[in-house]
């Protein structure tokens, strides 16, 4: 079960993917939807480069004033009625929000989509406490009945087919027609929304989690297609967001424009269904929302990003397009990262989160081919970082054996030229020797994670710097 | 120490900055009191007409239905023929709005209009948007009496109306609006803003309309 994959497995995690054909069937689909989408919308506004820069000039400077910023905003959430908390960790969050629950005297509390409150791991938590926290995101409420944790930030269930879904309704919602007809996902979309709707309107508390915090109003802003955040927001008698604090943005004006990034890069839309900007309590002559507003603000290893050369990394918006241009993600989805933030995302913040020695293998699972800054719409240089943590995980001598001692070999080689010339060209012609007559190596030593999937090719002639050599003579 | 001030002094200590530099504090204050604006496409800097025209174009590439109609009194009777169209029944649910409030109802003798926010029985809601922004054929709604949020959700359908005078080019333009007449740094309880119906994709990525909102998106143009 996903659920108990840590990112310290990784490597059998991949390997098990690899031989999990519905799995890759299912992840093949993002290239004509996802990454397809994006390349429309980005072609149609000719502005998108533009606003990469203005996105990534948005959240440098609010990062280099991340405290007034928060300091603000905090005052505006107290103006409006609100109540903000500060959690410095995971356990922290977890409690202060039980806390909140329990002081409302609330049973059922239903939940928008929220990667935080994965990172803080809220719905264990509460359900230890004796909550049950019900997801209303149609991705994350069939998981949610599955057992599982999301494979994408974005498309919570993108590993699932329809045929499971169907087999999971027809085992959670044991009171409903057995011969009714499940076969079509518009059928399992109705029924979820029937369920669900119950739920919504007999829920004493809303948790949603924030794509921005707007310094300038106290708002906390929620970007949705289905409107089960809404829904979730305005229904119960409390509603709580669990926001991380690089969330925070100064004004209106900058929510516009990382609003046209986000849609855009993450699904191909201009714009989503739903942006929601939330302030405070109802008012006095409201008829409808919630009667009390909490904001609880998360650090959980952020602060200590800040001023390291892995600062850029909290101006992620959590996009997905890094994850869904990612030739390792396609290969292998997400829950094999073993981490809340699959693909290059969570390749870079997973070790800042959770630790380097849980996490050295992730900074691995790239190619470094660039294809995920390309498409970042706030230009993060996710390789660059990826390699900061390989050097750190070298250093801090968490390779694995196998490959320290071939680094070590290459570099005792590299430093004596006659030596090196030597062993590359043994190496190349006892290579060509194992191959068979195609030319390809279905095996070799020490290769077989690469070997297995794929054959590599045999060299043919001498080493490159004998080539070079005899070039140069020319 | 508090975790507020824990989180605060770590992150002062890994910025080397103080929460009391003068420069700090201005260049904070600066960009809160004149709010900047940023990038903002070209695509919707046309002249009146012709932006109604891009936000009528891009709320129907999103799957709503537009209809345009030349006053206010005609709405009734939009909402009655939207309602036959879809076979529903004659009846909807709508706030206090005073523009909706003195219409002439009476002309449609079928139709049963509900007042206040809903509970959830309601096939149809009508709100009234204090805008619309054509660069993506998005409408902004505020919460309140005149227009309970409760509306733009629970219904299986929403009628929107829009005042074609209302329709921005840009986000920036309506939020310019919204310091205008809350008060800078102010906000309702509730802003919306809708861009076509409830959707879902998370079933094997097929795109499906009417999630948990609305199934349909019906914007009545007025003028
Ligand atoms: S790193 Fe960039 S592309 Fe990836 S999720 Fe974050 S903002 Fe999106």
């Amino acid at each position: 079960m996903s659920g108990s994959l840590t990112s310290s497995s990784f490597p059998k995690n991949a390997s098990a993917a690899l031989a999990n054909p519905p799995l890759l069937k299912a992840i093949a689909h993002i290239e004509e939807t996802l990454v397809s989408g994006r390349r429309r919308a980005v072609d149609a506004l000719p502005e998108f480069e533009a606003l990469r820069d203005a996105g990534r000039d948005i959240k440098a400077h609010t990062l280099k004033h991340i405290d007034l910023y928060l300091e603000t905003f905090e005052r505006k959430v107290v103006e409006a009625g609100g109540f903000v908390h500060w959690a410095a960790d995971a356990a922290e969050a977890n409690r202060i929000i039980l806390e909140i629950c329990q002081a409302t005297g609330a049973h059922r509390v239903t939940k928008g989509k929220s990667m935080i409150t994965e990172e803080v791991g809220l719905n264990a938590f509460l359900k230890e406490n004796g909550i049950t926290p019900v997801e209303t995101d149609l991705g994350e409420y069939i998981i949610q009945l599955r057992g599982e944790t999301p494979s994408h930030i974005i498309a919570p269930a993108v590993h699932v087919n329809k045929e499971q879904v169907a087999a999971d309704f027809r085992r959670a919602h044991a009171d409903l027609d057995p011969t009714r007809n499940l076969d079509e996902p518009v059928s399992l979309l109705a029924e979820a929304r029937g369920v669900l709707r119950e739920r919504f309107l007999s829920a004493d508390v809303g948790i949603t989690g924030a794509n921005f915090l707007v310094a300038e109003t106290g708002s906390t802003v929620i970007v949705t297609n289905e409107g089960n955040g809404d829904l979730t927001q305005i229904l119960p008698k409390t509603h709580i967001v669990l926001a991380s604090i690089e969330k925070v943005v100064p004004t209106l004006e900058d929510v516009a424009t990382i609003m046209r990034l986000l849609a855009r890069s993450a699904t191909g839309q201009e714009m989503s269904v739903y942006t929601t900007f939330s302030t405070g309590p109802r008012r006095a002559d409201d008829p409808d929302g919630p009667e009390a507003f909490h904001v609880v603000l998360l650090d959980n290893g952020r602060s200590a990003m800040l001023g390291s050369e892995f600062e850029d990394m909290l101006r992620c918006i959590r996009c997905g397009a890094c994850i869904n241009h990612c030739p390792v993600y396609r290969s292998i989805g997400g829950h094999a990262y073993g981490s809340v933030y699959p693909g290059p995302m969570g390749s870079v913040l997973t070790p800042s989160l959770q630790g380097l020695e849980k996490s050295a293998h992730l900074a691995n699972a790239s190619t470094l081919c660039g294809r995920c800054e390309s498409v970042c719409p706030m230009r993060i240089p996710l390789p660059k970082m990826l390699r900061h943590w390989r050097e750190k995980e070298f250093e801090r001598h968490l390779t694995p054996k196998k490959a320290r001692f071939g680094l070590a070999a290459w570099r005792f080689l590299a430093a004596r030229p006659r030596l090196y010339g030597v062993a590359t060209r043994l190496a190349a012609w006892s290579l060509a020797r194992l191959a068979g007559k195609d030319g390809a190596l279905g095996q070799v030593p020490l290769a077989g994670g690469w070997t297995r999937w794929r054959d590599l090719p045999a060299p043919e002639g001498g080493t490159f710097r004998t080539e070079w050599a005899k070039r140069g003579r020319k | 120490m508090s975790s507020r001030d824990a989180i605060l002094g770590r992150i002062r200590r890994s910025l080397g900055a103080s929460g009391v530099d003068a420069t700090r504090l201005a260049a904070v204050r600066h960009r809160l009191t004149e709010t900047p604006v940023n990038v903002v496409p070209a695509r919707g800097q046309l002249p009146a007409a012709e932006r109604v025209e891009l936000f009528v174009r891009k709320a129907s590439d999103i799957f709503a239905t537009v209809a345009r109609i030349d006053h206010r009194d005609d709405i009734p009777a939009a909402v009655a023929d939207y309602l036959r169209g879809r076979n529903l029944p004659q009846a909807i649910r709508r706030g206090e709005d005073p523009r909706l409030a003195g219409l002439p109802w009476q002309r449609e003798a079928q139709l049963a209009v509900a007042i206040g926010p809903s509970a959830g029985q309601d096939l149809a809601g009508l709100s009234y948007a204090d805008a619309g922004v054509a660069e993506t054929g998005t409408v902004v709604l505020t919460s309140g009496v005149n227009n309970p949020t409760t509306l733009n959700f629970l219904p299986d359908h929403h009628i929107v109306v829009v005042d074609a005078s209302t329709v921005a080019g840009d986000y920036e333009t309506v939020w310019a609006d919204l310091r205008r007449r809350f008060g800078a740094g102010a906000m309702p309880r509730t802003v919306n803003l809708v861009t076509g119906p409830s959707r879902s994709a998370d079933i094997e990525e097929t795109l499906l309309l009417g999630a948990h909102g609305p199934r349909s998106l019906h914007i009545l143009v007025v003028g």
